[in-house]
């Protein structure tokens, strides 16, 4: 079944088309990997899924529903979770904060709860807790539970980024560059990570620079270049594309791995 | 968890018995009560600030204005139209309410320095008001003769240590929602549009309106401040709205610890005393006040209380991961086999 | 009709005067990400450094502007690397609230120098000129040429020399900062000593038609907010743009409807432009 139906997708910016009639679709249970060259618009493709941007043309179905242009508080409501490239957390607050914060979204409570400390207040507390603690567990990192987010190792900063994420209850993850900046072994570990998010019944798309991974575990690929779809198909499709090959061979093979 | 919560309701506990038995062992120095009543009436709107700018992370520069405005709603409804103190008070809040959630409408629109820009306008706007608009507000003659809060029973409110633990009431009370916000999702929800709206918005935080409401809250505490304040001093002028006002409870709150539970206290407490101290450089004020904030914000950001917090903090985190590692370490052997 | 011309020669002098000092703020924010809010903090001190030079040194006016801007530019340098370098990390509350503090430590400076009282400084061009039957000071004049002549200086300046175009590189894209072997702390020094430069030459021109008092910069930095805010933060043309259009708004404000209302005007802008569009009429299309 296909969870996220995107169809002629165009972004904008003064003159210049960013992204351009790019069509996908996600199906339930898979992993989806966005690859390309630089400034192929990967990471455009995800500001416009998860509402960062306002796209300028076409539409984005979620379970049916039409996303298009909502804001990013309201699409992850819907049940689409996201990361940053550059890891991005609240560096100030512990390790647990971080993912309790990503319970936000799943809460109801208020200002006159917690002043009352009503027993629904407690109770969701309470949940909140156990709900964080079980996705820093299923991320490996419980034991950072009380350290800053700013000053844990690189690799934990991605799985607390990651924690997050799955706080917040969703559907579709939409994870940009999870191996970006971190070493070849933790590389695998990330791997295993997200077949494991998947196994929970959480679809997966993905952007990644690191090719053995994107072929080792994506479902299908997405090929991106100058912002339009080059290809789209399973792995082994994609290795044999033409025109995939072309595009990266055309481009400079440091700049594949170089962006980190 | 157990052992933060213990320390840090210790140094709670500690203050909280300190004010209250402050008056009681300063009988008979009438001058320093009413200066532990004064610092109190502002660590009321400090705990305003430590909203919108410790946990929201905007920089309100209208803060001394919306004070300003819970001053002479009491001072002219009970002065001019013989409301009593109770019903002027309540108009005070609602005032204070109302005109920081309507400002809040364009401030949520706002961004980090636009909010600051914006609010200096706002500001300017209720200190030109204040001062200018003669035949409700007297200009520059300010207002006289407030008067003291009616009595419950025996409780009278012109003896000073009544007036002393009316404050004291609001303060606590104003403590006690921060302490609850912060431990709620409520503040976790603040801290995160502080540290990154986009990160927020990233996981579903509706930014601008949750902007909007701690602007309100904010504006509501200055209004609460105010409206004592009014009480507390009897007379007063549109000076006590201006810019510099919104300075001196910045100046409170960085030196207390930004985005506390127990900063605004503690430092409302310690800046008031360490300017009467100084209070013979009156004129040259600014030109050591000038330098500190810099300092503090350079060198010191975190304030006395945020310090404390961070050290607490610190060593529980080692001893978490001490016990929880080798643990962490079975489980992870567990699930490769 | 005669009332028309001299309130738009009025309004095009004040306009200068706008323009000198906005665009100095919007450099600084343009270069820094910094909402610079003693800024009208250093225009005030370089109208009272003007006057120093002008009546206890005794040099000629000119001379005393061009001492003064060099006098603040230095300031300013010192305002950068003491003040804002420190904090090129903190969170951008921190940047303002230290600003703040500079602010308030030029003023009480200013205050215990030359005291709390307001100072008149004599004009050394004396007499008006007649255009259309309105009589213009010529002190106006010597405004709006000068400000002409420092604008189209300044541009050149940006276009031309290798410091302005790195200037002008790292406002459009910060991370280019290193363009050219020129530091970046170089880029914020220059950029900072330009700014207070120009108010400088802002404050010296305005002084002998206004009062001096430690309280004059306040009351500017929110015009100048507004019109930065108005032409866009960062752009150069939006301060000049927005600095004009400011200036004869307010003139023809307070001559036309009253006095109040020409005072109110900048807030009324400054609210205005926030609630409909929170980024500045004229801002760059910055996309995030």
């Amino acid at each position: 079944m296909t969870l996220l139906e995107v169809r002629g997708l165009g972004k904008q910016f003064g003159g210049l088309h960013a992204v351009r009639d790019v069509d996908l679709d996600v199906r339930e249970g898979e992993i989806t990997a966005i690859i390309g060259p630089n400034g192929a618009g990967k990471s455009t493709v995800f500001n416009l899924l998860s509402g960062f941007y306002r796209p300028t043309a076409g539409t984005v179905t979620f379970k049916g529903r039409d996303i298009t242009g909502k804001k990013p508080y309201t699409t992850v409501r819907d049940g689409i979770a996201r990361t940053f490239q550059t890891t991005n957390l609240f560096e100030d607050s512990t390790v647990l904060d971080n993912v309790l914060s990503g319970r936000i979204v799943r809460s109801r409570s208020t200002v006159f709860g917690a002043v009352l400390q009503t027993p629904s207040f407690r109770r969701e507390e309470q949940y909140n807790l156990t709900k964080a603690m079980e996705a820093l567990e299923f991320a490996g990192i419980a034991h950072y539970r009380d350290d800053l987010a700013g000053e844990v190792p690189q690799e934990v900063q991605k799985r607390v980024a990651i924690a997050v994420a799955l706080a917040t209850e969703p559907d579709l993850l939409l994870l940009d560059e999870p191996a970006g900046g971190i070493t070849e072994d933790e590389t695998v570990g990330f791997g295993d990570l997200i077949r494991q998010i998947v196994a929970r019944g959480i679809t997966v798309c993905l952007v990644e620079h690191k090719m053995s991974m994107i072929m080792s575990l994506a479902d299908r690929i997405l090929v991106l270049d100058h912002g339009q779809t080059i290809a789209f198909g399973t792995p082994d499709e994609i290795k044999r594309d033409p025109k995939v090959i072309e595009a990266y061979l055309g481009a400079d093979d440091a700049e594949e791995e170089g962006e980190e | 968890m157990t052992a933060r919560i213990s320390i840090q309701h210790v140094g709670m506990a500690l203050v909280a018995i300190a004010l209250v038995i402050a008056p009681f062992a300063l009988a008979g120095q009438d001058y320093v009560l009413r200066l532990l009543t004064m610092a109190a009436t502002y660590a009321i709107a400090v705990y305003g600030f430590n909203i919108i700018l410790g946990l929201t992370g905007q920089l309100s520069l209208a803060h001394g204005g919306f004070f300003g405005i819970g001053i002479y709603v009491v001072g002219l409804l009970t002065t001019d139209h013989g409301w009593s103190f109770w019903s002027a008070f309540l108009a005070a809040i609602i005032v204070t309410a109302v005109t920081g959630f309507a400002c809040g409408v364009v401030a949520l629109r706002t961004r980090q320095e636009y909010f600051a820009i914006f609010t200096m306008a706002v500001g300017f706007i209720i200190f030109l008001i204040l001062s200018r608009w003669e035949s409700v507000t007297h200009g520059m003659s300010g207002i006289s003769g407030i008067p003291f809060p009616e009595g419950f029973g025996i409780i009278d409110f012109s003896e000073p240590i009544a007036m002393y633990f009316l404050v004291l009431l609001f303060l606590a009370g104003a403590a006690y929602i921060t302490y609850a916000i912060r431990r709620s999702g409520v503040g976790r929800t603040l801290i995160a549009i502080r540290t990154s709206e986009d990160l927020a918005n990233s996981i579903g935080v509706n930014v601008g309106l949750n902007k909007q409401l701690a602007f309100a809250a904010s504006t509501t505490f200055a209004g609460v401040a105010g409206g004592l304040f009014a009480a507390v001093q009897g007379f007063v002028g549109p000076s006590s709205a201006s810019v510099n006002l919104t300075f001196e409870l910045l100046m409170f709150i960085l030196v207390g610890g930004l985005g506390t539970v127990m900063g605004p206290i503690v430092g409302s407490f310690v800046v008031t005393f360490l300017f009467e101290t100084f209070q013979d450089f009156q004129s040259y004020r600014f030109i050591v006040l000038g330098p500190v904030i810099i300092a503090l914000v350079i060198f010191a950001p975190r304030g006395i209380v945020g310090y404390l917090n961070a050290y607490v903090a610190r060593r529980r985190a080692k001893r978490a991961r001490r016990q929880m590692a080798p643990q962490a370490a079975a489980s992870e052997t567990k699930e490769v086999s | 009709m005669t009332l028309f011309i001299q309130q738009l020669f009025n309004g095009l002098a004040l306009g200068g005067v706008y323009c000198l000092a906005a665009i100095g703020l919007t450099l600084v924010f343009g270069v820094l990400r910094i909402p610079n809010l003693a800024h009208g903090s250093l225009y005030m001190l370089g109208a009272y450094v003007t006057y120093f030079f002008l009546t206890a040194v005794g040099v000629p006016y000119v001379a005393a502007i061009g001492l003064a801007a060099i006098v603040l530019a230095v300031v300013g340098i010192l305002l950068e690397r003491l003040v804002f370098h420190p904090l090129r990390k903190s969170p951008h509350t921190h940047h303002m609230i230290a600003a703040v503090g500079a602010m308030f430590f030029f003023q009480a400076v200013a205050q215990v120098i030359w005291g709390a009282d307001f100072r008149r400084m004599e004009s050394p061009f004396e007499g008006t000129l007649s255009i259309g039957g309105a009589q213009i000071s010529w002190q106006r004049i010597i405004i709006i040429l000068t400000a002409v002549a420092v604008l189209a200086l300044l541009t050149w300046f940006i276009k031309r020399s290798i410091h302005g175009q790195t200037i002008e590189a790292v406002e459009q894209d910060r991370t280019g900062a290193s363009l050219a072997g020129i530091s970046p702390n170089t880029v914020s020094m220059l950029t900072f000593a330009l700014a207070a430069a120009l108010a400088t030459i802002a404050a010296g021109l305005v002084a002998p038609i206004n009062l001096l008092s430690p309280t004059m910069g306040a009351a500017l930095d929110l015009k100048i907010f507004a019109i930065i805010i108005l032409g866009g933060l960062g752009s150069i043309p939006g301060a000049i743009v927005g600095g004009f259009l400011l200036a004869l708004a307010e003139v023809m404000t307070s001559t036309y409807v009253s006095s109040a209302a020409g005072e109110a005007i900048a807030f009324v802008v400054l609210v205005a432009v926030l609630a409909v569009r929170p980024t500045g009429l004229f801002a760059k299309a910055v996309q995030r």
